[in-house]
């Protein structure tokens, strides 16, 4: 029989990781995650990996890069002012396509904001944090069992695609405990990057054969001898200003996401078959969004909720076919206002779209969604 | 959401009522059901008040904060005054009288002297949340008496196990008790 | 018969981009002569940068070569160390890159006496971005955001990096070659995290600034404030002012290293679960 855990979220997410075969983490104290590091601090010694509190976030997150660089899967987890301090790193990583992962614990903002309450203000950031443009996954759970499974899923699209995933959970996840059978290896997968099957002489970082958007990955140490640079680079990693290849480069890192949006996708829809009413939640809110839901039916308003789980990629096309011809589409997060911003931006202009936004730590009740739900309904 | 079933342990920090908390969720599991639970979760230090929210259902538990509590314990004054809020109407509160004077006029209070009951039956009173534990399952039987009896033997620190199923039938004593004098 | 730097070096990638008469050169030039004499394989050497001029010396070395942020080199360098400790690590970091924006990561990595060999190149200016004052330069000096003269206090690099932990300190300068290589050497061999100051020149964004636009009238004036450690001992506070110690200056081979308690942690842990059931 598996196990069967009670852990907190935190807990849940620093087990996985270790599942997912995260043998680095580089932290900093920060609350509400920082139950994280403290697990990592204790389980990671016992797996032969490397537990390190590093002198400020943006070290930890560097530590990371650098892990992953020399051949380790890494994971670094954090929340506000933290996230903020990691994005120079994040892009860092995206421009020199360094597998990573971070788990931003979003707690309210912005600045000190309110370190032991919850809130999804990051959604944006997680998008745009960093500077420049770049692509980006970013996966949202609701449930302790999920948040396993995509912990490993963030590993292994990180791997996969050479790029950081970024986890996006909040306090109530975070400290919350819920009682479930920890998933068997046999219910998952676990990717490792691919190895290029060049000779050093002929081997460049970022060269990827015809039909290919992610290139082979030598670590460090193996015979390789590469250089990876945080500046514009061509297929050879060294640093170039040619327009044509600055872009070339830059756009495949976006294709490799665009082209394979059907494996890095997820969502999950309840009762939207005959919905007239779309609720669109993600993360904790969309557990009381489907408590919300289910109430309203019992009064015979027709309402579904569409779930992201994958938050970035945003998923568009679905988003505009299930907007489309509805009476309403009512987006509840905790914040003022962020992934209604992507509805409004893919669905079509004849859709009302209302947000029901709530900050302040506490998180959005059911009822509040009720009677959104009724407003429009 | 019917069979929903909201708890909540409040004391001030240190009292144990965190693992109260733990132990009915996972007491609950262990019947098929499904629970979360939700510290408290401040800058806390010892001494404050503190509680532990725990949801119960027959079903998967979607919002996992509570919004109408079923059941409220308090072993403490202050953490009365700063947890007893958000209680459904007909709420089970059950206090130690010894700690908790003023119940604010709710109705179906409870007050049974865990602690002394504890000192008095054990010598000890780190086993309050547990005779607190015993007296919650035996006024709301949201779990059955063996199933926590069960639970407690397993996660009871070896060699305490004898001492904490005796606290818990120390608790379904005396709710027993203050229920036949209802 | 002269020494062969080629095979270290990624020649398809020359010309560099420094200005003829840098002092960059004779350090990296210093630091392959050091890393020959270790004998060490290429393929188990990384070399990790900032950003700057002097950051931009991994792009020219075959080696495993990491071009990172601004300031934080050690950061990804400890990332990379942990994974294999076995491996050689070099940072090699400009004065405003590593004392500036990473002076956090610097002391750290000094406190945590890691096996890592940093390498700055102090030219008291941040070159690349045309010439501002770094925490290096000295009061008085004019730097483009120091028109008036600098106001500023400067830092003491190898005090600080004393001070914070470093166990092989010393400092050299670009008119002796040699020593710097003795230095480099000494720090490559250490076994733990080693600090090689190098005071170098940038005639053109710090020279031409402070009358001092010619290389080797820069270079001169380096070696003018420099001192010898044995000088320096004879010296008093008035004649030592503005000056600095040339020498290794602090050597310590007792405190632990990182990579090494960090092994001695995981087999004591490994020991005590191996006992205990790992709790749920």
């Amino acid at each position: 029989m598996s196990q069967v855990v009670f852990w907190t979220g935190n807990e849940v997410t620093a087990e996985a990781g270790i599942a997912a075969g995260c043998r680095f983490f580089g932290g900093y104290p920060i609350t509400p995650s920082s139950e994280i590091a403290a697990v990592m601090a204790k389980r990671l010694p016992m797996e032969n990996g490397i537990f390190i509190q590093m002198e400020d976030e943006i070290a930890a997150m560097g530590a990371c890069i650098g892990a992953a660089m020399a051949g380790a899967k890494s994971m670094t987890a954090t929340s506000g002012p933290g996230f903020s301090l990691k994005q120079e790193h994040i892009g860092f990583a995206c421009m020199v396509e360094a597998p990573c992962v971070i788990v931003n614990v979003q707690r309210g903002g912005p600045s000190t904001g309110l370190p032991t309450h919850p809130a999804q203000s990051d959604l944006m950031q997680a998008r745009w944090g960093t500077h420049g443009d770049h692509a980006i996954i970013a996966l949202a759970p609701a449930y302790l069992r999920e948040l396993y499974l995509e912990i490993i899923r963030a590993f292994n699209l990180s791997e996969k695609f050479r790029l950081p995933v970024i986890v996006l959970i909040d306090e109530i996840l975070g400290h919350m405990s819920e009682c479930f059978e920890v998933p068997e290896p046999h219910e998952y997968t676990i990717f490792n990057r691919v190895k290029t099957d060049k000779s050093p002489e002929e081997y460049n970082p970022y060269e990827v054969s015809d039909g290919e958007l992610v290139p082979p990955m030598a670590n460090y140490f193996e015979g390789y001898r590469f250089h990876a640079t945080g500046l514009n680079h061509d297929k050879t990693g060294f640093p170039t200003t040619d327009q044509v290849l600055c872009q070339t480069d830059e756009v495949r890192k976006h294709e490799k996401i665009a082209q394979n949006r059907a494996e890095i996708d997820s969502w999950e829809e309840i009762m939207l078959d005959d919905a007239e009413v779309l609720v669109i939640a993600f993360g904790s809110t969309a557990r009381g969004a489907q408590t919300a839901v289910e109430e309203v039916r019992k009064d015979g308003i027709r309402a579904g909720l569409f779930r992201p789980i994958t938050v970035w990629p945003f998923p568009e096309e679905r988003v505009r076919e299930l907007a489309q011809g509805k009476k309403a589409v009512i987006v509840a997060e905790m914040n003022l206002g962020q992934m209604i911003l992507e509805v409004e931006r893919v669905a079509h202009s004849d859709v009302k779209i209302v947000g029901c936004q709530k900050i302040g730590g506490i998180p959005i009740e059911p009822y509040e969604i009720v009677a959104k739900i009724r407003e429009v309904g | 959401m019917a069979d929903r079933f909201e708890a909540r342990f409040s004391a001030v920090g240190g009292q144990g009522v965190i693992l109260a908390g733990d132990l009915l969720a996972r007491a609950a599991y262990e019947e098929g059901k499904f629970s979360v639970q939700s510290p408290t979760y401040t800058a806390q230090v010892r001494g404050g008040p503190t509680k532990i929210d725990v949801i119960i259902s027959e079903e998967k538990i979607l919002y996992p904060r509570t919004m109408a509590i079923d059941f409220f314990l308090s072993l403490a004054q202050r953490s009365f005054d700063s947890f007893g809020v958000g209680l459904k109407p007909g709420c089970t509160i059950l206090v130690d009288p010894n700690l908790v004077h003023d119940c604010k006029g709710h109705k179906n209070v409870y007050r049974i002297p865990v602690i002394d009951l504890t000192h008095t039956g054990l010598g000890r009173i780190v086993y309050t949340s547990v005779v607190a534990l015993g007296a919650m399952v035996e006024l709301t039987h949201v779990v059955k008496n063996e199933t926590i009896q069960k639970i407690v033997e397993k996660h009871a620190p070896k060699g305490t196990e004898k001492q904490n199923l005796k606290a818990l039938d120390i608790g379904f004593s005396a709710a027993a008790a203050a229920k036949a004098d209802e | 018969m002269a020494f062969d730097y080629t095979p270290y070096l990624r020649m398809s990638k020359m010309p560099h981009l420094w200005c003829p008469g840098c002092g960059i050169g004779i350090v990296v030039k210093s630091m392959i002569r050091a890393i020959d004499r270790m004998g060490w394989d290429k393929n188990d050497i990384a070399v990790v940068s900032g950003i700057g001029c002097t950051s931009r010396a991994p792009g020219y070395l075959d080696m495993n070569t990491l071009h990172t942020t601004h300031g934080r080199s050690i950061s990804f360098a400890t990332g990379i160390k942990l994974v294999r400790p076995e491996k050689h690590v070099i940072v090699i970091a400009g004065d405003g890159d590593m004392t500036a924006i990473g002076g956090n990561h610097f002391i750290h990595a000094c406190r945590r006496n890691i096996d890592i060999t940093c390498i700055i190149v102090n030219n008291n200016i941040y070159g690349m971005t045309g010439g501002q004052y770094s925490p290096t330069t000295p009061r008085g000096a004019k730097a483009a955001t120091a028109p008036w003269g600098n106001m500023d206090a400067s830092f003491n690099l190898t005090d600080l990096a004393i001070g914070a932990g470093a166990t092989y300190v010393a400092r050299g300068q670009v008119g002796n070659g040699t020593q710097m290589e003795r230095f480099i050497r000494d720090g490559l061999s250490h076994h733990g995290f080693s600090v090689i100051e190098t005071l170098a020149n940038c005639h053109t964004q710090y020279g031409r600034r402070n009358k001092l636009p010619d290389p080797m009238q820069l270079i001169k004036d380096i070696q003018e404030h420099s001192v010898s450690k044995s000088k320096a001992e004879k010296m008093n506070p008035e004649e030592m002012e503005g000056k600095l110690i040339i020498g290794e200056l602090y050597k310590n081979t007792q405190r632990p290293e990182f990579c090494d308690e960090y092994e001695k942690l995981c087999q004591r842990v490994q020991e005590l679960t191996k006992k205990v059931e790992a709790p749920v």
